[in-house]
Order: C-alpha cells, then structure tokens, then sequence
C-alpha cells in the first residue's frame, strides 16, 4: 500500500475525537490519593502562571507530552500558555543539524548558521510576551529566547529532552552561554547531563495512559486495524513506532527482521511519520522503501500525526516490539508499549535504559545481531515474553505516567519559588 | 503530611571505582541518604535495592562488593556519617583486595543526586488508630515513603514516624516496634502500605 493510499484510507477512518480526560479519571489508574495530593500541591501555586515554549505542535514526544500536560495544568488552576516558535525552512534544517550534532554526530554548518538560528529566536522573542511566573523552554531550538529576560522573580527553566552526554562542541560551546542563564535544567536521565552549573533535575518523560495512542483498545478494532494495513495476524508480528529518521534506525531493523525470517516466519511493521520540524523525513522514508523493496511482509507505515488510535492498535496487536534507536532522547514508544504489556527489544541508548531494565522488564540490544538474537529469543520464549510485558507495566505505572509528571513540574515550580 | 520529591542530578559523575571512593567520602549525606534508603522504593525489578550496590554489579561488574554494599542492614545505623564511614569502608578494603578494578572504566557513570522534598499539609489530624489508617489509606507513594522511609533521616534513622507517634502518644510501644519491623527493602510501596494497615488492623480489631 502507497503512503498516498494510506494517508486517504487513515482520513476515512471514522475514529470519534474523544472528550481530552480530566485529571480525576486518572484515578482508576494510580489511584485516588495521587490526584488529592496533585490538588493540593497545585494549591500552593494558586495565581502562578506558566508559559511552555517548543518548536513544533505536532509530531514527536514533547509535543505529546504538552497537548495532554498542558489541559492538566489548566484544570489544577496552574493556568500554562504553551507557544510554539516560527522558522522558515533555513532555521529548522540548522536546528536538525543541531539536534544530530548534540547526539554525537559530525556538523558542518557555517557560521552563517549560527545566525540563523539566533536572528529566528530573536523574531520569536519580539513577537511573544514573558510575563508569566514561570517560563519553561523546550529543547535547543528556542534556547536562546532567554536573551534580554526580565529581571524580576520570573524564573527561566530549560527542559532537554535529548541525549547530551557526548555533544559536539562546536555545537555545545555555542549554545551553553544560553543554557547558563537559567535558572534550572531538566534531563530525562542523569547521563543526558553536561556538569552544568545552574541545578539540573531528574524529569523522567512520560505517557498518557488514558491518549488515543495508550487507552484500552476493543480487540476487533485491533484487528480491524491490522486487516486495513493487510497485516497477517496469524504470524508473529515485529514492529518499530517511530518517525523516519536515521537516529531510529529503520533499515537496521529491516536487516534485524532478515536474520530472524531465516527461522521465524515473521513480519515486520515501521509505522510512523514525521515532525513538522524534521526535513530529513521524506528521504530517510525513501531509503526504508528501497531496502524493504519486493518483500511482501514488511509493511512500511507512513502515517498521518492523527493516527494515535492505530499506533495503539498496531502495538497492542504485534508480537514484539523493537526500538533500535542509534541514538534517544528517551523514547517514549518504548514505555508506550511496556504500558501495553509487549515484549521490548531496545538498544541500550538514550533513557531507554531506564525503561528497559535487561531481562527484567525488556531485552536490551546493541546491533543488528543481537536485535535479531534477542527477537529470536523470546518468540522461542514465550512465557519470559510476558513476564517481561507484565514488568514493564508496572514499571511504567511507577515511573513514566502523566500524572507524575505533573507533580515534578508542580514540585519544581514550588522550589524554584523557596530558591534552591 | 502530603510530600513530593524532585530529583537534583550532580554535576560531577564518576567512571571508576577509584573516584567512587573518593566521591563516597566527600558527597552531601543527602546523597548517600538518597541512594540507600530513599532508593529503596525503585528498584522492584533490580537484584539490590541499593543504587551504590546497583551500580557496582550492573556497570562495574564487581558482584562481590556489590553484594557487600547491599547487605549493610539500614536499620541498625543511626547516623548517615556512620553510614557514609561503612559504605566507604567496604570500598577501600575491597579495592585494596581488587587493586585491578581500581581505574577500570565503568560501563556507565556514576551520578551521585539527593532528593529535594515538599510537604504540604494534608487531609485530618489524627488522634485515634483508626483515624491514623484512615489516613495512611489516602496517603500518595510519595507521601507514604516520607512517613515510613524518609523519616528516619529526621528521627535520626532509628523509627518511622507512625511508629514514633504511637509510642509517644497513644504510648503502644509494642505496636510501635511491630510496625517498624516491616521489612521495607523488598516491599512495593502498595505492599507496605497494606502490612501497615493490616498490623493497625489486628490492633484495632482486639
């Protein structure tokens, strides 16, 4: 099936929009005392405002994060305005270069670049208003935002959600004169940490149990799903969620999925598609199509961002899933899967350690051999597969859920506010 | 007393067993109170509840002395430096043993945190037993973890605070030392609540 085909058959899905959940339904899942606390604690920061800034709405984990964290905060009458910056074409391919480079990869840019990319966050800070108690950056894109801040008791705080512990430093030395000038960091991991010497927090990322992309599912939609993408649900399923990009590693996964058909008779699944502030995402999709070319049984997946429902679909009903990212942020599809009692294959990369403990809540992996190798593993194993889907559901129930990431950001505000 | 918990990341890791030592010696006690007892409610799924212990099997491969740095009972120290003093002891003596793994590069870094707390007050007072499980029935994990577990670095590390307001209010020693005998290292926070809950139970009940 083309991806043109695909994007029309997804738009036909007749899909209801549901009501966005209010913070007491999340009660039947962690459990009522939780959200008392939450209430309380937001209490405590009655007529404090917050304003959330990243660089794209749609597409990618933090816009996931924000559409769901930012309606809670609201509700808590914490009230957030959540912006996102504007950049032409020029400024989004410099801040890619940017991300690959802060994940440990070669950059040649110019210095024109740099340019760029502070002339844009300039046109974004002089067309928005900082005048909330609190101000929280998204990631390196709009980094330099904070130039001319206030003075006053307006505290400044940047979330990475990336991967810095081996930075280029001609990238790194140029944005870190920004970062300093905060007055706290957040990383998904202590090993995304630089040494900075403002306060860096531990915020772990985390799911929405009760999104389209997470909610219990009616088993015939699932395989409704499955018979819509001509999925054969009768043979073990692979499947990686993620966008096109080479930091994921599709085609590794297509040559994973090779050695294990040579003694399983499996299929494979890349479902995904790309952030709006991704320009390598039409080419990575053409190189996945090549190395996928004339086998039938790999069912590349190029969906539109409102396909949440059939991602969830396609995990819930798949045998395995894999993530074997070369390089993570956190990696959120692998706690969304965890949520659904899968088997996980991952690399070691990034947060997603912190999800996948080896052998215990998932198979970590380090190549295209041992994804292949551990696949093989648990379908020859399927009782050790679901005691690893069990445990990673509750370790996604302790860690990785909306609700606690609500309270780090209500506990961070109130800190901030005591000074630390 | 509803409680939160951020985590504050340091801002110097450490890669061998050699600087661990030296770390151990000189980082904040709330940091070693972080990693062993305030870890203790992470690690369902790990071989030790201790991060030191964890660390020392999982990215330096040194079974031995992780299994040395995990025994160390919690509950019979009564101050962190003593517990510091242990800690780093064990270290030494084991790399005087191991001088091999001294400067061995650890599969991943150490990173020494401690956590910052926020209470807030919350729900009733509680004067009776029975008004004390009703509470602790509404009590987040957070919450529970800073009753049970945190406590003892305010009450100097030797009871819990539901322990040390039976024995010192409703004058129950016994009681108190029943419940302070819960085995916390292997217990989930939702298992330890209902220990907690039924010891009050069968107190209530007679």
């Amino acid at each position: 099936m083309s991806t043109a085909e695909i994007s029309k058959t997804m738009s036909a899905t007749e899909v209801a929009k549901p009501v966005l959940p209010v913070l007491q339904d999340y009660a039947a899942i962690v459990g009522e005392p939780e959200i008392l606390e939450l209430r309380e604690l937001a209490r405590r920061l009655a007529g404090r405002r917050v304003k959330m800034v990243n660089s794209t709405a749609v597409g990618g984990g933090v816009a996931e994060i924000l559409n769901r964290l930012v309606p809670l905060m609201e509700e808590v009458k914490v009230p957030t305005r959540w912006e996102v910056i504007t950049g032409g074409e020029k400024f989004f391919h410099v801040t890619k270069a940017f991300h690959n480079a802060l994940h440990g990869a070669s950059y040649d840019g110019v210095p024109d670049w740099f340019e760029t990319f502070l002339a844009t966050n300039e046109e974004n800070r002089r067309r928005m208003e900082f005048d909330e108690d609190f101000v929280v950056i998204h990631d390196p894109q709009p980094v330099a935002l904070i130039a001319e801040r206030p003075s006053g008791p307006q505290r400044w705080v940047w979330r990475c959600h990336i991967d810095l512990s081996n930075p280029n430093a001609h990238v790194w030395d140029f944005l870190r004169p920004w970062v300093d000038r905060y007055d706290a960091s957040l990383f998904s991991s202590p090993q995304f940490t630089r040494g900075l010497r403002i306060p860096q927090y531990l915020f772990y990322p985390t799911i929405d149990p009760l999104a389209d992309k997470n909610r219990e599912l009616e088993p015939e939609f699932v395989r409704s799903v499955f018979e819509q993408f001509q999925i054969d649900p009768a043979r073990p399923i692979l499947t990686q969620i993620s966008r096109f990009d080479r930091l994921k590693d599709p085609v590794g996964v297509i040559r994973a999925y090779r050695l294990v058909k040579r003694y399983e008779d499996c299929q494979l699944v890349l479902a995904g598609g790309s952030a709006t502030d991704d320009p390598e995402g039409a080419a990575v999709l053409a190189e996945v199509e090549e190395a996928a070319a004339g086998d039938p049984d790999i069912h590349i997946l190029n969906l539109p961002p409102w396909s949440h429902v059939e991602i969830n679909a396609l995990q819930r009903g798949s045998t395995i899933v894999i993530q074997k990212s070369l390089r993570e942020g956190f990696g959120l599809t692998v706690s969304e899967a965890l949520w659904k009692k899968k088997p996980v294959v991952a690399s070691a990369v990034g947060g997603i350690p912190s999800q996948v403990i080896h052998k215990l809540t998932g198979m970590l992996v380090h190549s295209v051999e041992g994804t292949a190798y551990q696949i093989r593993f648990l379908l020859a194993n399927p009782a050790l597969a679901r005691t690893l889907g069990e445990n990673g559901y509750q370790h996604v129930k302790e860690h990785f859920l909306l609700t606690q990431n609500l309270r780090r950001y209500l506990v961070l505000f109130l800190i901030l506010l005591q000074g630390d | 007393m509803a409680a939160s918990y951020l985590i504050r990341i340091g801002a110097e890791p450490v890669y061998t067993l050699g600087d661990f030592a030296s770390s151990l010696r000189n980082c904040p006690l709330a940091s070693i109170f972080y990693h062993t007892f305030q870890s203790l409610e992470a690690h369902h799924y790990t071989a030790f509840s201790s991060d030191f212990a964890q660390w020392a099997l999982a990215a330096c491969n040194e079974a031995a002395l992780a299994e040395q740095l995990a025994i160390v009972d919690l509950r019979d120290i009564v101050s962190l430096e003593d517990l510091r003093d242990i800690l780093a002891d064990i270290v030494r003596d084991y790399l005087k043993e191991h001088p091999q793994a001294t400067d061995r590069r650890a599969f991943e870094a150490f990173y020494f945190c401690e956590a910052r707390e926020v209470t807030v007050a919350s729900g009733s007072p509680a004067w009776t037993l029975p008004e004390l499980a009703e509470g602790i029935r509404h009590l987040g994990h957070q919450s529970l973890h800073y009753h049970f577990i945190n406590s003892r670095l305010r009450l100097q590390l030797k009871t819990n605070d539901f322990s040390f307001w039976i024995e010192h209010s409703l004058h129950q020693p016994k009681l108190a030392a029943r419940l302070n005998r819960i085995d916390f290292y292997n217990d989930t926070l939702d298992d330890l609540r209902q220990d907690v809950l039924a010891i009050l139970g069968s107190q209530v009940s007679r």
